[in-house]
């Protein structure tokens, strides 16, 4: 489980994260919603230490982030697999050599094991050809579908994904988010996905948190987002053009 | 009045912000994790070796021909008087190519090959998320992408600074001959008369000292690169002016020590 406490987190005088305290229970997927520079991102990067709060806590585990050693954070972020906005694929590597990154860093695999399991996690994203092209050769969908199986390759507890279906076809998005659910069915994982695409959200998400301004506004389940009686959270969903029901 | 104090101050200032991050960067790198895989990491070594060592050969012998040949018209020039020996025409283009021209040419051909390309590099790793995810994976970014580009550069830069000295002296009795003033058999025993081992280590403490800076300094500009494209052009850049900078200093302070 994961609980974030009174996280405070500013830049350069502005905050942009404000005492926000929140759970991510297992086995769940939560979505944290919101427009653009809110602080979803900013968030997201608490969860595994990639950025330190100002003040607060994040809990992995039961294990304090704050208080570990680099040692310690790099163990625990070990419990993770994330998927980047752009992907961040490694441009110097191929396809194949990205999944099987994590997997010749972090365990005593042998060649022919990482080799097996690159080709399973690229056939679990549904590119089971795309092993020997570079990142480039691909296009948008197909970098997330690859940076995904990276993600997964080396057999997260947590899926973290960061804007999955931005700038990408609603064709492309469904098959993110059919990709999304099968991966929290199939591997049981917790999953934390940050989007602005209600679309996407309604069809991953158990709960969704609302985050505006740097504040988290309002948490609950899915299908209470249409009885949620905040102003803000009630245009953002106008805004996405969703209708409820 | 305070105004104007802190505005004299910031440049100083932030020049020692920078140099404690740089070393605090650096240090971090090479405080290697315990869970380091020798064998991935001697990979990346070699692979880093090709980049900055091999794939530099051409263009470090183009530049220090030219150098060295320059050296031999200019003792040529300076030697027209008949009571001066033509042998010193090989003397004096063995000290120049030797003790300073190897060394220096190589450096700056470096800091533009190499220096750039990794400040690029690492500049454009950071900016698309690749060093997060790196990161994220629970792997030592700094030492993996830092320790093998500047273990690589010191490795390299020695062997590039023998070989420009070999290819600048070549040229040095390449432009004697060619000028029919001597042979090329006088130029290299003029070449042979003041040689002293000592002249080849301090050329090779030398580029081990160059090759620290130039990929040393590119990783830090890099790593730490902001906004996008821009950021990445403005971290080249710097990396190479500040790595010019640092080289012409620490030339100095080679000479001022061991000559």
């Amino acid at each position: 489980m994961i609980e974030v406490r009174n996280l405070t987190r500013s830049f350069e005088g502005r905050t942009v994260l404000r005492e926000v305290s929140l759970e991510i229970r297992p086995g769940e997927t939560l979505a944290i919603i919101g427009r653009s520079g809110s602080g979803k991102s900013v968030l997201l990067k608490h969860l595994i230490g990639l950025l330190s709060p100002d003040s607060g806590d994040v809990i992995v585990d039961g294990e304090s982030l704050g208080s570990l050693a680099y040692s310690g954070l790099r163990r625990v972020r070990r419990k993770f697999g994330v998927l980047f906005q752009g992907g961040a694929l490694f441009d110097s590597m191929t396809a194949e050599d990205n999944v099987a990154f994590p997997l010749r860093t972090l365990t005593d695999l042998t060649e022919r094991e990482i080799r097996i399991r690159a080709a399973e996690c690229l056939r679990v994203v549904e590119l089971p050809d795309v092993g020997p092209r570079r990142p480039a050769e691909l296009s948008g969908g197909m970098q997330k579908r690859v940076a995904l199986a990276r993600a997964i390759a080396a057999g997260p507890s947590y899926l973290l994904y960061d804007e999955p279906t931005s700038g990408l076809d609603p064709d492309t998005s469904l098959t993110i988010d059919d990709l999304i659910q099968r991966l929290d069915d199939e591997l049981g994982v917790t999953s934390v996905v940050v989007s602005h695409d209600m679309h996407s959200v309604l069809r991953v998400a158990d709960r969704v948190g609302f985050i505006h301004e740097g504040d988290l506004r309002w948490m609950g389940p899915v299908d209470e987002l249409a009885g949620a009686d905040d102003p803000v959270l009630s245009r953002f969903i106008r805004a996405n053009e969703y209708q409820i029901g | 009045m305070v105004t104007a104090l802190t505005a004299i101050l910031d440049g100083p200032v932030r020049m020692l912000e920078g140099f404690g991050r740089y070393v605090l960067l650096l240090g971090r790198a090479f405080n290697l994790p315990r869970d380091l895989r020798p064998r991935l990491y001697l990979r990346h070594l070699v692979d880093q070796m090709v980049h900055i060592g091999v794939a530099s050969v051409p263009i470090v012998a183009l530049a220090t021909a030219f150098s060295g040949g320059v050296a031999a018209v200019q003792a040529l020039y300076q030697l027209q008087d008949p009571l001066y020996p033509l042998t010193l025409v090989g003397t004096f283009t063995q000290q120049a190519v030797m003790l300073e021209l190897g060394t220096l040419v190589t450096a700056f051909v470096l800091t533009g090959r190499v220096g750039a390309r990794i400040a690029a590099e690492l500049g454009t790793m950071r900016v698309t998320e690749q060093i997060d995810a790196l990161e994220a994976m629970g792997i030592n970014s700094r030492s993996y992408l830092i320790v093998p580009r500047v273990v690589a550069s010191v490795l390299m830069f020695p062997v590039l600074y023998v070989l420009a000295s070999a290819v600048g002296m070549l040229a040095g009795a390449f432009v004697a001959d060619s000028s029919q003033r001597l042979t090329a058999s006088i130029y290299w025993s003029g070449a042979r008369l003041f040689f002293r081992e000592y002249d080849l280590v301090f050329g090779i403490v030398k580029s081990l000292v160059f090759g620290f800076i130039i990929t040393s300094v590119a990783c830090y500009k890099g790593y730490y690169a902001r906004g996008g494209a821009e950021g990445v052009g403005q971290a080249t850049t710097e990396s190479t002016v500040v790595a010019c900078v640092f080289i012409l200093l620490a030339d100095y302070v080679c000479a001022a020590l061991f000559l």
